[in-house]
């Protein structure tokens, strides 16, 4: 998984069936010293993740098991809010 | 399989079922000089690491999320090994330091 921090959301009318109800969140990919790093991705959403909000989210795969029985056309999905990081390098 | 160290914890209230009751590592990865291997990565713990540790990570699902005992569940990485020694054969001595 990977650390991020939605920055914002996607509208999309058209789209493959299975996706229709999902939100798809604009994340940007941080650092454990919360610093911007690397590309910004979409991501559909299985906590309910809101702008601004520290996250992280599955790859691959795996990520259209978050929501199992359903099958969601994804391959990064966000599975947890952050409310806390502690973070300790040596 | 990734060297990596754990550099930290995240709590988080709300996440999908499959990651209750798990320690939610921070994790860099690292190359075999020392240096970063890119950015770090968030792993599930499925061996009772602590941070500081150098760690194996599994980083592909069917391996992370079985390691934990939850197949089929959003999970893509996982901590798999707590590392004691690192031999390697050419090039200089590995600087690892494990754990602390």
């Amino acid at each position: 998984m990977f650390l991020g921090r939605v920055v914002g959301c996607v509208w999309s009318t058209v789209k493959q069936a299975d996706l229709q109800g999902q939100r798809l969140m604009i994340v940007q990919p941080m650092t454990p010293e919360l610093k911007a790093t690397g590309k910004r991705v979409v991501c559909t959403d299985a906590t309910g993740a809101g702008a601004g909000e520290l996250i992280y989210w599955c790859r691959g795969r795996e990520s259209s098991f978050a929501f199992l029985p359903g099958e969601v056309t994804t391959d990064f999905t966000i599975v947890g809010i952050v409310d806390e990081l502690r973070v300790k390098r040596g | 399989m990734l060297i990596s160290r754990v550099v930290g914890e995240i709590v988080a209230t709300r996440k999908h079922p499959s990651h209750e009751g798990q320690k939610i590592f921070l994790v860099q990865p690292l190359n075999l000089d020392g240096s970063n291997r890119g950015d770090a990565l968030v792993a599930l713990d499925a061996v009772g690491a602590g941070i500081g540790e150098l760690v194996l990570l599994a980083t592909e699902g069917y391996s992370a999320m079985t390691s934990v005992g939850r197949p089929n569940s959003p999970i893509d990485m996982a901590v798999i090994g707590i590392i004691d020694q690192i031999d390697v054969a050419d090039g200089p001595p590995c600087p690892f330091t494990p754990s602390k």
